[in-house]
C-alpha cells in the first residue's frame, strides 16, 4: 500500500464503508436474532397450538442425531470433491488453452458456457440426459465401449453430486487460471528454455508456482457458495440413497421444509453458521493472508 | 415526442394500478401441481375467465415437492399468497382441523355434490362438511405389457398376487433387449417410495404404527414388505431405480422398456394414448397386488382445490373451484379434447358414461381399485391412523422423507434390509418422542 | 522446431476436444429439445432419421409466463447488482486506500456472512416479508439478493482497487485534484474493467438464484428459474420439454454471458494475478 492514508481519508474510509457494513449486519442480525428466538421453541408449523418455550431441546435433539454428523462429514467431503475436480479440471483446461494455437476466443466461449447455467438445470440435464443408466450420453459411450451402463445416483452418489457442481464452476476456475497463465512473463519462459528445462521442468517449477495464488482464490471463492450447497442435491438424489448425500444444508431443508419443524431447523442453521466461521477461520489462516497482504 | 412518451407511460400504469381495483374484478391466484390435468386446467381456464369477466387468474404451476413446500409455508404462516390451493388427501382433513381452510359446502347445485364418488367425498370431508373440492383422484394399478406376456405364454391374471408378480418378472426381464422386469418407485421421499412401500406393507398384513402409536419396522410383514421390493428392483428392476419416481418410471415404462409396473392410475390415460406412449397398443392393465390376506396394494389419493381460511378473496376463489371441479369441466374437456382426458377417479357420472368407457380402458380397473381401497380401515388389524400409502399425522412427512431415504439405501446397497428396518425403526421412534414431548 | 510444431497441433486438438467436452452437456439439451419426447429417451439415442419438431417450444411457451419471467429476470438480476454496487464500490475503495487495522477482518467477516446456509433463515426471512408486504415483490427478492451478493462483490472491487497503483492516485492528489475529481477522473476509468467485470459475474450469479427466487415469489415477481420449476419434472415423457424450458431459461444469460465474456474474464482475477 503506498498511498499513505491521512486522517481525513480515514474518516472518509469510515464513511464509506459504513452502508455496506450496516446493510451487512441488518441482514445477519435480524435473521439471526429471529433464527435464535425460533431456536430455542418448541415451534413446529403444522401444529395448531402456540409455539411453546423449550429451551436447549432443539439443540438436544439436533446433537443426538447421527444424521448431523453424517451431514457435517457429507458437507466436508462433497466439498472437497467438487473444489478438487473443478480446480484439477479448470487447471488442465487452461494449461490447454493457453498453448492452443488457433481459435481461442470460440475455445473460452464453449469453455466459459456452464457458468451461466441456473444449478437447476444443471442438475436436471446431467441427471436425465447424461447420467441416467438407461438413456443417458454418459450410458451410450459405455455400451460403445462394451461397458455395462454405471448407475452413478445409487452407487457414487456423492462423486455424481460433485461432478455436476464443478462442471458448474470448472469455466470458473479455468478462466482465473488462464488469466494467470496469460500474466506469466514471456521473457521468463524464454529464459527458463535457453537454460534448457524442457516442458515438464517448467510447468514444475515455474508454471505451477505461479498458479498457487489463483488456486488459493478459485478455492475461496467456491468454498463460499458450496458450503450451502442445495439445489444440485434437491433435484438429483433428494439427500439419499440412505444420507450419502444429506450435507447439512439439505439437513436443514428437511427440517424446516419436510417435517416443518422451524425450531429444530433454527438450531440446525444457528450450528451451521458456527461451523460457517470455524471454516471461515482456518480459510483465513490458510489463504486469507496471502491474499490480503 | 418524450412528453408524449411519458404520458403513454402514465396512462399505462394508471391503467395497470386500477386493474386490481373491486369495480374491474379480482385477480386471484391459483397454486397447483405441474401435472397433465392440472396444466390442461390451467389452459381450458380462459373460458371460465370468459364468463366471468370479473375475475382474473393467475397460475402457480409447481413440480410436486416444491409446491407443496410453497402450499404449506404460505397456508400454515396465513401470508394468503394463494387464494385456490392444489392439496391432496394427506392435508385436507389435518389442514380443515386446524382451521386453516374455508368450508366448501355451498358450491351451488351445479356442482353436484352427490355425484362425487363416496370415498373422495370422504377423503376430503372433516364432520361431513366438505373443505376441498376433489380434482381429479386416483388409486394404484397393475400395468403390464399384454405382448411380452403373450411371448412369455403369461396370463395375466385379474387380480395378481405378489408371487406371481416376482415369478413374471423373472421371466420377462430381459435387459439385453432392453426390457427390465418392474419398474417400482426407488426415489426417496414420503411421495415416492414410501407411498409404494407403505402401500406394500398394508398387502403384507403389516401397519406402519400399533394402536399405541409404536412403529412397525421390527414386524417379519415389514420385512417381508422391504425384501420383495428391494428384490424385485435389484433383480429385475432397471439400473437407477433408486433416482425413479413416478415420472420416470411412467418414461420408462412409456417407452417400452418396463414389463409390468405397479403405479398410480393418473398413468393410464398417458399409457393409452399413441401421442404420448410408445406401447399405447400393449398395455394392459390389472388390480394392484395383493398377498391373501384382505388388503390389495392400492392406495387412495385426490389432488383437490382448497380455499385457505386467509384468502381475502374467498367468494371468487370458490367460484373457481366449484367451475373447475365441476360437471361443466368435465363436459368442456370432453367437447375439447375427448372423454378420454377428462380428469378421472372423482364422479360417478363419468364411469357411467359409456363414451368414456369405450375410450378408457382402464376405466373399470381404476374404478374397482379405488372401491378396494379403504383410507380409514387400512390395515387388517386396528390402526390408529388414516391413508394407505401416508398416515394422517403431521410428523409424516419428516418421517416418511426419513424412511424413505433410509430404504433407498438398501437399492444402492449402502446398508442391508435388516440393518435399514432397524436404521427406520429408531429414526421414526426418535421422530415420535420429538413430536410429543 | 517442427517437433516443437507437431506437438502444438496435438495440444491444441486436445484443446479443442476438452471444450467441447465441456460444452458437450449444453449442446446435448439444444439437439434434444428439438426431438419429439418418445425419440428423446430413445436409446442409443438417435442423431439421424430423427423427426425435428418445435412442438417442444410451442408447447412450454404456450404455458404462458415466459415473457414475464424473462423481464422479472432481468429487472432482479439488474436491480440486484446495481443496488449491490452502490454499496460495494465505497466501500471497497474505502478498504482498498484507507485501510484500517480492522479493514482484513472485516472483510472476512463479510464473506463469512456468505457461508450460511439460507434455507436456515427461510422462516424468520418469510415471516418479516409477510408482515411487510414484500412477499412477491420484485423489491423484495432485489433487496434479498443484493444482500446476498454484496460480500462476493465488495471483495472483488477491492482486489480491483488495490491493483490501481498507488502512485496515479498520489500524484493526482499532489496537483491537488479532490477527492470527487480523483474518483472520477483517475480511478474510475482505471477500474472500469474490473466493474464491468464485477458487475457481469454478480448479474449471473443474480440471474441463476433459484431459492429466494422460488421460496418468495409466486406470479408477479417470479422469474425464469421459478419459470423453470414448472417444468423440472411434469407428467409423461419430459426430457423434450425439458430441454426447451432449459434452453428457453438460460438462453438470455448465455447470449449476454457470450456476447461479453472479454469483458468479464478481464476483470475475473479475485488479485489472483499481480
Amino acid at each position: 500500500m503506498t498511498v499513505r492514508a491521512s486522517r481525513h481519508a480515514r474518516r472518509l474510509g469510515r464513511l464509506l464503508v459504513t452502508p455496506s457494513v450496516v446493510a451487512l449486519l441488518a441482514w445477519m442480525i435480524v435473521p439471526l436474532a429471529m433464527t435464535l428466538w425460533f431456536a430455542a421453541l418448541d415451534y413446529r408449523l403444522l401444529d395448531a397450538g402456540p409455539a411453546r418455550f423449550a429451551g436447549l431441546a432443539n439443540f438436544a435433539a439436533l446433537l443426538a442425531d447421527p444424521g448431523f454428523y453424517a451431514a457435517v462429514i457429507t458437507t466436508l467431503y462433497l466439498l472437497a470433491l467438487a473444489l478438487a475436480l473443478s480446480v484439477g479440471g479448470g487447471l488442465v483446461l487452461a494449461l490447454l488453452l493457453d498453448v492452443a494455437a488457433f481459435g481461442r476466443g470460440a475455445l473460452r466461449v464453449l469453455v466459459i458456457s456452464p457458468f451461466f447455467v441456473m444449478p437447476t438445470v444443471a442438475a436436471l440435464v446431467w441427471k436425465n440426459l447424461m447420467m441416467s443408466p438407461v438413456s443417458g450420453v454418459l450410458a451410450w459411450i459405455a455400451q460403445g465401449l462394451g461397458l455395462p451402463a454405471f448407475d452413478w445416483f445409487a452407487h457414487a452418489p456423492l462423486v455424481a453430486v460433485a461432478i455436476i457442481v464443478a462442471w458448474q464452476w470448472l469455466p470458473f476456475a479455468a478462466l482465473i487460471f488462464l488469466t494467470a497463465l496469460q500474466s506469466l512473463d514471456s521473457e521468463q519462459r524464454e529464459a527458463a528454455q535457453l537454460d534448457g528445462a524442457g516442458p515438464i521442468a517448467m510447468l514444475r517449477y515455474l508454471t505451477l508456482p505461479h498458479l498457487a495464488r489463483p488456486a488459493a482464490v478459485i478455492v475461496m471463492i467456491e468454498t463460499l457458495f458450496l458450503l450451502s450447497l442445495f439445489a444440485e442435491i434437491f433435484v438429483t438424489t433428494g439427500g439419499g440413497p440412505g444420507n450419502a448425500t444429506t450435507n447439512l444444508a439439505f439437513l436443514i431443508y428437511q427440517q424446516a421444509l419436510q417435517s416443518y419443524d422451524v425450531g429444530g431447523a433454527s438450531a440446525a442453521g444457528l450450528v451451521a453458521v458456527v461451523l460457517a466461521n470455524i471454516v471461515a477461520f482456518f480459510m483465513v489462516r490458510l489463504i486469507g493472508r496471502s491474499l490480503t497482504a | 415526442m418524450i412528453k408524449r412518451m411519458l404520458l403513454t407511460a402514465l396512462a399505462v400504469s394508471a391503467m395497470t394500478a386500477c386493474s386490481g381495483a373491486p369495480d374491474d374484478g379480482v385477480s386471484i391466484t391459483v397454486a397447483t401441481v405441474n401435472n397433465s390435468d392440472m396444466m390442461r386446467l390451467k389452459t381450458l381456464s380462459r373460458e371460465f375467465e370468459k364468463t366471468h369477466p370479473k375475475i382474473h387468474l393467475n397460475w402457480v404451476a409447481l413440480e410436486e415437492n416444491v409446491l407443496r413446500q410453497r402450499v404449506t409455508t404460505d397456508v400454515a404462516t396465513r401470508a394468503a399468497q394463494f387464494d385456490v390451493v392444489t392439496i391432496g388427501s394427506y392435508e385436507v382433513p389435518m389442514w380443515a382441523r386446524q382451521g386453516w381452510l374455508a368450508k366448501l359446502d355451498q358450491l351451488g347445485p351445479d356442482y353436484a355434490a352427490n355425484d362425487l364418488i363416496p370415498a373422495m367425498r370422504q377423503a376430503i370431508s372433516v364432520d361431513g362438511i366438505q373443505y376441498a373440492a376433489p380434482f381429479n383422484g386416483e388409486s394404484s394399478i397393475t400395468y403390464y405389457r399384454q405382448d411380452l406376456f403373450r411371448k412369455a405364454g403369461l396370463v395375466m391374471p385379474a387380480e395378481p398376487k405378489w408371487d406371481f408378480i416376482v415369478q413374471a418378472a423373472r421371466k420377462l426381464h430381459a435387459p439385453a433387449h432392453g426390457t427390465y422386469g418392474i419398474c417400482l418407485r426407488g426415489k426417496a421421499g414420503w411421495g415416492e417410495n414410501m407411498s409404494l412401500l407403505n402401500t406394500m406393507a398394508h398387502s403384507f398384513g403389516a401397519s406402519f404404527f400399533d394402536m399405541n402409536w409404536r412403529p412397525q419396522f421390527d414386524t417379519p410383514q415389514w420385512k417381508t414388505t422391504v425384501e420383495t421390493w428391494s428384490g424385485l428392483i435389484r433383480d429385475f428392476g432397471p439400473p437407477g431405480a433408486v433416482a425413479n419416481g413416478f415420472n420416470e418410471n411412467l418414461s420408462l415404462f412409456a417407452s417400452a422398456k418396463c414389463a409390468m409396473w405397479i403405479d398410480s392410475t393418473v398413468g393410464a390415460p398417458v399409457l393409452a394414448d399413441p401421442r404420448s406412449s410408445g406401447v399405447a397398443d400393449k398395455v394392459g392393465f390389472a388390480a394392484a397386488p395383493d398377498a391373501g390376506l384382505g388388503r390389495r396394494a392400492s392406495w387412495l389419493w385426490t389432488w383437490a382445490l382448497a380455499v385457505p381460511a386467509a384468502s381475502r378473496k374467498a367468494a371468487a376463489a370458490q367460484q373457481f373451484v366449484a367451475w373447475a371441479t365441476g360437471p361443466a369441466y368435465a363436459k368442456l374437456v370432453a367437447s375439447r379434447e375427448g372423454w378420454g382426458n377428462v380428469p378421472p377417479g372423482t364422479r360417478i357420472s363419468l364411469y357411467a358414461n359409456p363414451e368414456y368407457r369405450k375410450l378408457a380402458p382402464y376405466a373399470e380397473v381404476t374404478l374397482a381399485a379405488i372401491a378396494a381401497a379403504h383410507p380409514a380401515d387400512p390395515a387388517i388389524r386396528p390402526v390408529p391412523y388414516t391413508g394407505i400409502q401416508y398416515v394422517s399425522i403431521p410428523e409424516w412427512q419428516g418421517i416418511g422423507s426419513e424412511t424413505g431415504r433410509i430404504f433407498s439405501g438398501v437399492l444402492a446397497g449402502t446398508t442391508t434390509v435388516d440393518a435399514a428396518l432397524a436404521e427406520a425403526q429408531s429414526a421414526t421412534l426418535r421422530q415420535m418422542a420429538k413430536a410429543r414431548k | 522446431m517442427k517437433r516443437g510444431a507437431a506437438h502444438r497441433i496435438v495440444l491444441t486438438a486436445l484443446a479443442w476436444a476438452a471444450a467441447l467436452a465441456v460444452a458437450f452437456p449444453l449442446l446435448w439439451t439444444f439437439i434434444t429439445s428439438f426431438k419429439p419426447e418418445l425419440e428423446a429417451v430413445a436409446f442409443p439415442p438417435r442423431l439421424t432419421g430423427v423427426d425435428w419438431t418445435l412442438e417442444n417450444y410451442r408447447t412450454v411457451l404456450d404455458e404462458g409466463g415466459y415473457a414475464r419471467s424473462a423481464l422479472n429476470s432481468v429487472v432482479i438480476a439488474g436491480a440486484s447488482t446495481l443496488a449491490a454496487m452502490a454499496l460495494a464500490i465505497p466501500a471497497a475503495w474505502a478498504m482498498a486506500f484507507a485501510p484500517t487495522p480492522r479493514t482484513r477482518g472485516l472483510l472476512l467477516w463479510m464473506l463469512s456472512t456468505k457461508m450460511l446456509p439460507p434455507v436456515g433463515v427461510l422462516m424468520p426471512i418469510y415471516l418479516i416479508y409477510r408482515d411487510a408486504g414484500l412477499l412477491d415483490t420484485r423489491a423484495g427478492v432485489i433487496l434479498l439478493l443484493a444482500l446476498g451478493n454484496l460480500p462476493v462483490l465488495v471483495w472483488m472491487l477491492y482486489t480491483h482497487f488495490r491493483e490501481v497503483p498507488g502512485e496515479v492516485l498520489e500524484a493526482a492528489r499532489l496537483d491537488g485534484a479532490s477527492v470527487v475529481q480523483e474518483l472520477t477522473q483517475v480511478l474510475l476509468p482505471l477500474a472500469l474493467p474490473g466493474l464491468a467485470s464485477a458487475f457481469l459475474l454478480i448479474f449471473t450469479l443474480g440471474w441463476n438464484e433459484a431459492f429466494w427466487t422460488l421460496n418468495l415469489t409466486s406470479t408477479e415477481a417470479a422469474p425464469l428459474t421459478a419459470f423453470m420449476a414448472t417444468f423440472s419434472s411434469p407428467q409423461g415423457l419430459f426430457f423434450g420439454r425439458l430441454s426447451a424450458a432449459s434452453i428457453l431459461s438460460i438462453l438470455p444469460i448465455v447470449a449476454i454471458g457470450w456476447f461479453c465474456q472479454r469483458q468479464l474474464v478481464r476483470g475475473l482475477t479475485f488479485g489472483a494475478v499481480k
